[in-house]
């Protein structure tokens, strides 16, 4: 989230797209009823079916799975045709004055530089236009925006296709209730007014998921609504600390707090390579040396020096040609390409997309670690009861217990950013233990193993940083403050990443953690409840990375000369009278957050309004660089019942096709319906953590799939009824709930039915059942590679199959 | 860090006075119920597990045993509600099904046997360290194409991979179990590391 659970108090208007938050995130509505209650404000539920945040909004608006771009390009057409864009905000705190290069196009659903071979595209044209005169190279700009090359009218041009009729006939939504959803958002543009998209997997499980986020993004940018109260845009992260587990780097493009890992290319050859690559000209990111050093510094202690690049080597260099990323994983798992693995609490028996070809993978492995509470239906791949023969899978599996959540300490990031504390109420149950305890017993031990080889590829293990104190809580403590970072020449705690040194003298193993655990104290322990802004900020309550900024890019809540530009929507202002003229200061940004700007840098000064500092222009990317298109562009999903209309490139030209066993494309003839997967309130993810808990289960005790009484009707279904889910993968068994939620879409004049199943079940447990994802494909988004599990094709029957 | 007494007793007495529109005056109960928690039982603050909202709940513990759970009243996101999953904390520690022993399954067999830790641990590393050694590449030439001329010329690079070993999770962990978790994978030289962020 760019903003945060409470700040949804301060919307006028909530947009609820890909996500059912009423039900998946109900805090989400506590904020939002007051909001409503309070201030008027608006609530739009976006959904293929009528959820329980459709039964709690002011408009619901059903639409097609996989046919966001579309509904949102839609609005952003609405809103520029309309001039209800907030105009200068746009000019200054956007790129759509700049200039785009001679050879940028863009013609029936491809941009320029598209390679079919290789399904990607050259982005040399997706450029700023330069003077060549000028030795800088400084982008052109046309402020007026006039200029039919420069960002804003290529945008206009782009989305003019996107009219209301064409758009209707994509996602299926009534096209008076579309226009009602777009006057209503639309009307946030103004200075005093703010609106915030909130989504969640209903927005990311797409082949086109990376470019629905931007449409969302370019809708907020022209209506001034980042950076504000109320505003923003709002990913609804589904487990306690998917927020955390990314900022730590579990991913295999990332390294801690964003750095991106290194690959074979040869540009990463050694540190000043990385460097080079990673480090804009301009922006906060020129400080990539000083987190990357400091990185390796955490991580190698003191074999990491100057004369060897601070360890850079050690780091493992993935191919830049291949795919490493979940499906990717599992496809080369699936080939006996992957040996081994070590699985900390999850289940991709149930939460993998195509589970069955995942489960078959499993069996390739020589051996296998689960972490968890639970028996899962992964850590019992191998069993009778998971349908497998065990005398023919040769996998070696080690089951570690591991305790709960309040068994142990230790921190968790929530989706708005806020690192909080939880205590320890009680010992472990029986023999578990908690994985931080695993993970340093298992380091400690490799660690050993290893001990006095003289390989060079045993090295990394050999000097990494692993001499923690052995007791739990000092344990903790110590992993804690190695995240924050140390003055290593004083042996300090770090205050702020500020004061990190790319020279070898400070440590810090994830930079935007910097600040979190200080020689003031744990600040992630703070539980100081008073809300001393009136905007619900708790700036005393745990710590908001970066910097306990609770708003991001709050700097755009002001003009350009740093004043508001609107008192109800202020966040951050300039004071003349605060800058300590002894240090040259000619004030200093103050207000409600901490500012995301450097405090001294005057709104006069060259850069002072450039909001988005991480960015290397300093301005909103309305145009940006993506795998798929600088703009995004409505694609049908891989599996469709359709065809596009916009144009006739059917499906994400920059996706990636996984041409393998196991994972057969369905046609529409064959499956005629649309499938999509979601979750109820009752149960959690892939399961073990809900259907093992009596209560839960018998609130929530089978798989059900919805579906329309049209639908039923034709199937020969009624309600209750058990019913067989088809698609080109697999097939489950499921509880028929036929009900009004679902109703046919119209789709360009064809009828086009969608059904919806939960994906929490599997066998183990009280409540049991069949995982939904064995109907879902391998074939992920183009620039994520995040699974398309909300739109692929099925059939239903009625009875078991 | 800690709720006080007042805190509660002021939930207690909220709660009590909504119980009226029920038919039926369950005062004396609650009463029972926020006496004891108060009294003998000290409350200890926790993140709830599930979702990222990341309400606030409290843990009554005595005598090495969890006796309750229930929403923190003093935390700012939640103010001492819950949702469903919430309100079933309890249930994750006083439940039969919660795994204790570290298990061993044998390659061909049909069932678990209980080992003891050191056993299993140490036998885990044999394993990683036997796939990693046999499976690890140190350099790679890869082909650079001046940018210049077009002249493509061999660069040897250190990468210091093994692709035999995946691993997988973390959205569950705390933070600090991830950032060992990510430390030791890299050191490793694992590349397949990807966890529930990316679904």
């Amino acid at each position: 989230m760019t903003n945060h659970w409470v700040d949804l108090r301060n919307t006028d208007c909530a947009l609820i797209i890909g996500s059912n938050a009423a039900e998946n995130h109900p805090m989400s509505f506590k904020w939002l009823t007051e909001a409503r209650e309070k201030r008027g404000a608006k609530i739009i539920s976006v959904d293929p079916r009528f959820t329980r945040t459709s039964a709690r909004a002011d408009i619901y608006a059903p639409m097609r799975s996989g046919t966001d771009v579309a509904f949102i390009g839609g609005l952003i057409n609405y809103v520029i045709q309309n001039n209800l864009y907030f105009h200068d905000y746009v000019v200054n705190y956007t790129n759509a004055a700049y200039i785009i290069d001679d050879g940028y196009e863009f013609k029936d659903g491809l941009f320029s530089g598209y390679d079919p071979e290789q399904r990607m595209y050259d982005q040399k044209t997706w450029a700023y236009k330069t003077d060549p005169a000028d030795p800088d190279k400084k982008p052109l700009k046309d402020p007026t925006l006039q200029n039919p090359r420069c960002v804003f009218q290529l945008l206009k041009k782009h989305f003019e296709r996107y009219d209301v009729d064409t758009v209707c006939k994509i996602t299926g939504t009534p096209k008076d209730v579309y226009l009602k959803v777009a006057e209503t958002f639309a009307a946030t543009g103004k200075p005093d007014k703010s609106g915030t998209i909130c989504y969640a997997m209903g927005t990311c499980q797409h082949s086109n998921a990376s470019q629905n986020i931007r449409a969302y993004s370019i809708l907020q940018l022209l209506l001034g609504n980042m950076g504000i109260p109320g505003g923003g845009i709002n990913a609804l992260r589904g487990e306690s600390n998917v927020q955390g587990s990314t900022d730590m780097g579990l991913l295999s493009h990332l390294l801690t707090a964003y750095l991106n890992a290194p690959t074979n290319d040869a540009a990463y050859k050694d540190l000043a390579g990385y460097i080079k690559k990673e480090t804009p000209k301009w922006g906060f990111k020129t400080n990539t040396p000083k987190w990357i050093i400091s990185m390796l510094k955490a991580w190698y202690g003191d074999a990491a020096t100057k004369e060897n690049d601070y360890c850079y080597q050690y780091l493992p260099k993935r191919d830049a040609k291949r795919n490493f990323t979940h499906i990717g994983l599992f496809e080369a798992m699936y080939e006996g390409k992957i040996k081994g693995a070590l699985i900390f609490g999850a289940n991709p028996v149930v939460g993998g997309p195509n589970a069955n070809k995942e489960a078959k993978a499993l069996e390739n492995l020589d051996w296998m670690v689960a972490v968890d509470l639970w028996e899962t239906e992964t850590s019992t791949f191998w069993s009778r009861e998971a349908g497998a023969d065990p005398s023919k899978i040769k996998t070696e599996v080690f089951f570690l217990p591991a305790c709960s959540s309040y068994e142990k300490q230790g921190t968790v990031s929530n989706s708005g950013r806020w690192i909080q504390f939880r205590w320890k109420a009680v010992d472990p149950l029986g023999e578990s233990r908690s994985d931080l305890e695993i993970l340093y017993e298992l380091g400690k031990r490799i660690k050993e193993a290893y001990a006095g080889s003289t390989d060079p590829k045993d090295k990394p293990l050999l000097d990494m940083t692993w001499d923690y104190p052995e007791e739990e809580e000092k344990l903790l403590d110590e992993v804690q403050r190695e995240i924050n970072g140390y003055d290593l020449t004083t042996k300090k705690l770090l205050p702020k990443f500020a004061d990190l040194k790319d020279d070898g003298t400070t440590s810090c193993g994830v930079w935007i953690y910097c600040g979190m655990y200080t020689e003031e104290g744990n600040k992630t322990q703070k539980r100081d409840n008073k809300d001393t802004t009136g905007i619900g900020q708790y700036p005393n309550w745990a710590f908001a990375w970066p910097v306990n900024r609770r708003i991001i890019y709050n700097r755009c809540s002001a003009d350009l000369s740093g004043n508001p530009w609107s008192e109800a929507k202020k966040v951050i202002w300039w004071d003349p009278t605060k800058g300590d003229p002894a240090k040259g200061e000619k004030g200093k940004w103050v207000g409600l957050d901490v500012p995301d700007f450097i405090a001294t840098v005057a709104p006069s000064d060259p850069d002072g309004s450039k909001p988005f500092i991480m960015h290397p222009d300093g301005v909103g990317g309305l145009f940006a660089k993506m795998a798929d298109g600088p703009f995004p562009e409505h694609y049908e999903p891989w599996e469709s019942p359709v065809q596009n209309i916009l144009s006739s490139i059917q499906f994400d030209p920059a996706a990636k096709i996984w041409q393998s066993p196991m994972n057969e494309q369905g046609t529409p003839d064959k499956y005629p319906i649309i499938g999509t997967t979601y979750r109820v309130v009752e149960h959690w993810q892939a399961g073990a953590m809900t259907r093992n808990l009596p209560w839960l289960a018998e609130l929530m005790p089978n798989v059900f799939v919805e579906m329309s009484e049209e639908l039923a009707k034709e199937k020969g279904i009624q309600n209750g009824d058990l019913v067989t889910v088809e698609s080109a993968r697999g097939k489950v068994t499921a509880v028929a709930c036929v009900t009004r939620r679902f109703k046919p879409f119209n789709i360009n004049g064809k009828i086009v039915h969608e059904i919806g199943i939960l994906w929490h079940y599997g066998y183990k447990g009280v409540a049991v059942g069949d995982p939904a994802n064995r109907l879902t494909p391998h074939i992920g988004d183009a620039n994520s590679n995040t699974p398309e599990y909300k739109a692929w094709l099925c059939d239903v029957f009625k009875g078991v199959k | 860090m800690r709720i006080t007494r007042r805190e509660f007793l002021k939930i207690s007495s909220a709660a009590i006075a909504t119980l009226p529109v029920l038919g039926f005056d369950l005062t004396p109960a609650m009463a029972q119920i926020g006496e004891f928690r108060i009294k003998n039982v000290k409350p200890v603050p926790t993140i709830c597990p599930y979702c990222g909202c990341g309400c606030g709940l409290v843990v009554y513990a005595a005598d090495g045993k969890v006796i309750a759970t229930e929403g923190d009243p003093d935390h700012p996101i939640n103010q001492g509600s819950t949702c469903a999953k919430g309100a079933a904390l309890y249930q994750i520690y006083d439940n039969p099904r919660r795994m204790r022993k570290p298990l061993y399954r044998a390659p061909y067999s049909n069932h678990w046997e209980e080992k003891d830790w050191d056993w299993v641990l140490d036998r885990i590393v044999e394993r990683i360290k036997a796939t990693r050694d046999k499976n690890f590449i140190t350099k790679e030439t890869v082909k650079v194409k001046d940018e210049k001329t077009g002249v493509e010329r061999d660069v040897e690079i250190n990468v210091n991979r093994t692709e035999a070993i995946a691993t997988l999770g973390g959205a569950a962990l705390d933070n600090e179990e991830c950032y060992l978790y990510t430390k030791l994978a890299r050191s490793l030289g694992v590349v397949y590391v990807e966890h529930q962020a990316r679904l």
